[in-house]
């Protein structure tokens, strides 16, 4: 529920339907198409299905959500169909490694190749009252270097482009100031109207026949507007996708836990940080699971730390119990190599409305049915929490610790929130 | 009320959306605070038929009754002191219906609940907000509390959490967080390190929250009976930065104790979205190291890490303390609050002996019994319902040819049963507790030309020939001749010897 990267394929498709109703000058070729190791496969017909690779020249690369392509001698250009083809059969399943990320390259984005002279830089930012336009003639990939000279111009939130004096703000483009400043107040209707979050067009070119084309494209989307959008990328029948960044792989846990927090109005968050984690937390809400995760860190076992994680809004007892058991089975199918001890931090704040015994009777529940796992992977339990029905959510805790032998330690609201993390920690793990 | 103030003892709000619970909860708060009026004018439920309905609540161990609307134009007209409204919304709804707020009149403040609200869509309101001098508090957020004064929603839950973290009493410290369930979680650590909270507002985790900590703060720098300043920032976006501002150029000059979470994420997979929409960095200036340092370069007192920060708390209340500018007051015992009668019995502290005793159906078990008999055997068994009779009746599983009397009577009468006035009358009356002779008359006195109404006539006929002394010949005569009509009450309309009932056969060939 937040801004959400898309793929520039999905970007420019989206841009090239919606810019006409602004700026019909705006005469796209329509001419895009990913190739995928599925579609390289079967090339003859991904060729049918696009007769212009076959007589146009071709650019290709990566559409991942990673910049730099150029660097990393992952584009080609002014190519014909065989060279394409013998690109993609060199790049796609192929492992790369972006910063500091593996990955494999599985998407390479192909568009017409048009020669031309000069690169543009434009891109659309929204801060609290105002959206604004960032441009430059020194575009690609020497605009970071020319930050200084790019323009910013804010639009405050009530303004209509239309009525707003582009022109004077913008420096003279000559022969192209007639099409450039209506494709901006086209392009910026757009970003508002599809609920765009960040559009960055770098480059974009402008051929000698005026017709604007926009090179390399990166955007994001606001994705918690997607009902307002069932006609463009929001169609629940064929939502547009927000992709994950490459090298970013959700692990079927993750997905498990993304799949549950979908279908319910409570909130559930699971991300694996280190498989092979000493400790491991289940924290309930939004900003306490930032604080226990922040406090791990600042006491220094940020390298040990298995997961970050949330719980709230009240999930059921059900929905908490296979979060809970998702944890648990990553925690103590695999005891530590070294046989050292593992922790499962259950924490929180006090609650307003999350009922703690109904959670906790799924936590609870859940360690019972593992207390064999737990015991053989040498896990120790340290429980904080408060809020509606305390006492007896953590007399059920502290209940089935006894029942099974697991040991778990349990503090409630008058131990400082994130104490039991040093508790936990600096007791048994000596650095 | 002053402009730093956007609730004290008397502020009303509207609630948006049927929602019983927080409702309860903030009246629940009221009563122990000693509010002299509900904090909660009316409510507004959108898909009801009526403009108006009514909503019955507990004030104490009195039931009160909250009006609801179907409009929020309607309540504000019946309300228009009421000017904080707290709504309950979906992500779907809540733009329409706070911009319809924060255009009224009478409302000053939106609360909004709901979480997933479309960015553009929380820019607008907050533009109108600010046109129009109003405030908004959210999206996504639990609310906020004036301690002793007015609560929103379900902020600070359960009755128990507010005796706990002395929130039914103001104390000296203005808090402001970005998380809702971490505002609860700092009302009870302040209240264990200090005189307790006198304001605690949670914003809301959205990357456009309606008003700001800076907003917040504010305020509370300008409220006299507020001495010290607490805040939470959170990783993303730059509001911390306006309370740099406000520290440099001495518009805050309270102290300030404040910490922004998020500090784990420089070792955390870049891009990690915490649990807070608005929880990320885009550029090194929106971490939170950034901003706790630059928040600790201007004065603000900023912790090593959360685990310090309640004593961080403790030493500046300490310090104020000792400078004289606390100003103590006398604790007061909050009255209690009558437990619910499900809470207590759930709880195991209440008994009540039933009103009814049935000794014949059961369903508390997981299958329904008469007399003890399962309803899954009766239907497994393709039980007659002669036999369910016996059951229900008898409490005993009758004879073959008693269950089989019983369905050729209940089949040959289905037509009649009890759906007639006179019996029904008779078996209302009974119901109702009268005796045998009163149940009776009841049924007798419904006797009219639609029920009964031959044998009334009959009455009637022969007590006049019989006044009138005639003899059987005249009597005949006269109703052949005057009353135009049949002697009522003998013989039946259609049934004769002649022409036999033919219920009446069936019933005795099965004898």
């Amino acid at each position: 529920m937040a801004q959400k990267n898309i793929y520039e394929y999905d970007a420019k498709k989206l841009i090239a339907s919606q810019l006409p109703n602004y700026f019909p000058e705006f005469n796209y070729h329509e001419k895009l198409a990913v190739i995928t190791p599925e579609k390289l496969a079967n090339f003859d017909r991904f060729v049918a299905e696009n007769p212009w690779l076959k007589t146009d020249k071709l650019v290709a690369k990566p559409d991942q959500l990673f910049g730099k392509r150029g660097k990393a001698n992952l584009i080609l250009l002014d190519a014909n169909l065989e060279q394409l083809k013998k690109f993609a059969e060199e790049k796609l399943d192929q492992q790369i490694i972006i910063g500091n990320v593996k990955g494999v390259l599985n998407r390479l984005l192909i568009e017409p190749y048009i020669p031309h002279e000069a690169e543009y830089y434009i891109s659309i930012t929204s801060d609290r009252y105002n959206d604004i336009i960032h441009f430059s003639f020194e575009g690609g990939i020497f605009v970071e270097e020319n930050w200084d000279k790019v323009i910013h111009i804010s639009i405050p939130f009530e303004k209509n482009i239309e009525s707003f004096d582009l022109e004077t703000k913008l420096p003279n483009l000559g022969k192209f100031n007639d099409v450039l400043i209506p494709f901006i107040k086209g392009l910026f209707q757009v970003y508002c109207a599809q609920d765009f979050a960040f559009l960055e067009i770098n480059p974009f070119a402008i051929t000698e026949d005026k017709k604007i084309v926009p090179l390399d494209l990166k955007a994001r989307l606001d994705d918690t507007a997607a009902f307002l959008h069932m006609d463009t990328w929001g169609n629940p029948n064929n939502p547009i996708e927000f992709p994950i960044g490459i090298g970013q792989k959700l692990a079927k846990e993750e997905a498990l836990i993304k799949d549950l927090d979908e279908k319910t109005g409570a909130s559930l968050k699971f991300q694996i940080l280190n498989r092979d984690g000493q400790i491991w937390t289940m924290v309930a809400g939004g900003g306490a699971s930032v604080v226990y995760t922040d406090t791990i860190v600042d006491l220094g076992y940020g390298d040990d730390l298995g997961n970050y994680g949330e719980y709230s809004g009240n999930p059921s007892r059900e929905h908490t119990e296979i979060y809970a058991q998702n944890i648990i089975d990553l925690i103590s199918t695999n005891p530590d190599p070294q046989g050292r001890e593992k922790y499962l931090i259950i924490g929180g704040g006090i609650a307003n409305f999350t009922d703690v015994k109904a959670t906790f009777t799924g936590i609870v529940s859940a360690i019972r049915k593992s207390a064999n796992k737990l015991k053989n992977a040498k896990v120790k339990i340290f429980v904080r929490r408060g809020g509606p029905n305390e006492k007896q959510g953590l007399e059920l805790m502290k209940q089935v610790g006894k029942e099974t032998g697991v040991p778990i330690e349990v503090y409630d609201r008058y131990t400082h929130m994130t104490r039991v993390v040093s508790i936990a920690l600096n007791k048994n793990l000596k650095r | 009320m002053e402009s730093y103030k956007l609730f004290n003892k008397n502020t009303q709000a509207i609630i948006y959306g049927f929602q019983t619970r927080p409702v309860q909860r903030m009246l629940d708060f009221d009563f122990v605070c000693k509010r002299k009026k509900p904090s909660v004018a009316a409510i507004i439920r959108p898909t009801q038929t009526t403009a108006i309905d009514y909503h019955k609540v507990f004030w104490g161990n009195k039931e009160i009754v909250i009006p609801i609307y179907k409009t929020l134009a309607l309540a504000t007209k019946k309300h228009p002191i009421a000017d904080v409204m707290i709504n309950f919304s979906s992500f779907r709804s809540s733009y329409p219906t706070s911009k319809e707020a924060l255009e009224s009149d009478t409302i000053r403040t939106v609360v909004i609940i709901a979480e997933g609200i479309p960015e553009r869509q929380s820019r607008d309101l907050i533009r109108i907000a600010r046109e129009r001098s109003k405030f908004i508090i959210g999206p996504a957020t639990v609310g906020g509390i004036v301690a002793g004064n007015f609560k929103i929603g379900n902020t600070a839950g359960t009755l128990e959490n507010i005796i706990l973290s002395k929130l039914y009493r103001p104390g000296s410290i203005g808090f402001v967080s970005k998380s809702g369930g971490m505002s609860n979680e700092m009302n009870f650590m302040i209240s264990q390190c200090t005189d307790g909270i006198y304001e605690g507002i949670a914003i809301g985790g959205d990357r456009y929250p309606g008003s700001r900590l800076i907003d917040h703060l504010l305020r509370y720098e300008t409220n006299p009976k507020i001495k010290m300043l607490v805040a939470l920032g959170e990783i993303g976006g730059t509001d911390e930065y306006a309370i740099v501002e406000a520290l440099k150029n001495g518009s805050i000059k309270k102290p300030l104790v404040i910490w922004v979470t998020g500090t784990a994420a420089k070792i955390l997979p870049q891009g990690l979205q915490f649990g807070h929409a608005g929880a990320m960095a885009g550029s090194e200036k929106e971490t939170a190291d950034a901003k706790n340092q630059a928040l600790r370069e201007a004065g603000a007192i900023v912790p090593d890490s959360y685990e310090d920060l309640d004593k961080k708390i403790k030493e500046t209340f300490e310090k104020l303390k000792k400078e004289g500018k606390i100003v103590p007051f006398d604790e007061f015992e909050p009255p209690k609050v009558p437990m619910d009668f499900s809470e207590a019995q759930r709880l195991g502290l209440v008994r009540r002996p039933t009103n009814v005793i049935v000794t014949i159906s059961d369903d508390r078990g997981d299958v329904p019994t008469f007399a003890g008999v399962g309803l899954d055997k009766i239907i497994r068994e393709n039980k007659s319902i002669g036999y369910v009779i016996g059951l229900l009746w008898f409490k005993r599983e009758l004879p073959e040819f008693a269950q089989q009397f019983i369905e050729i009577v209940i089949k040959l009468t289905a037509d009649h049963g009890p759906a007639v006035s006179g019996a029904h009358n008779a078996i209302i009356t009974a119901r109702a507790g009268k005796d045998l002779m009163s149940s009776l008359a009841s049924g007798i006195l419904t006797i009219g030309p639609r029920f009964g109404g031959a044998i009334s006539n009959a009455a009637k006929y022969f007590r006049e020939a019989l006044q009138k002394r005639m003899s059987p010949l005249e009597f005949i005569n006269y109703m052949k001749n005057t009353a135009k009509i049949n002697i009522p009450g003998i013989g039946h309309r259609i049934k004769s010897v002649q022409n036999p009932d033919v219920r009446v056969q069936l019933l005795k060939e099965f004898l």
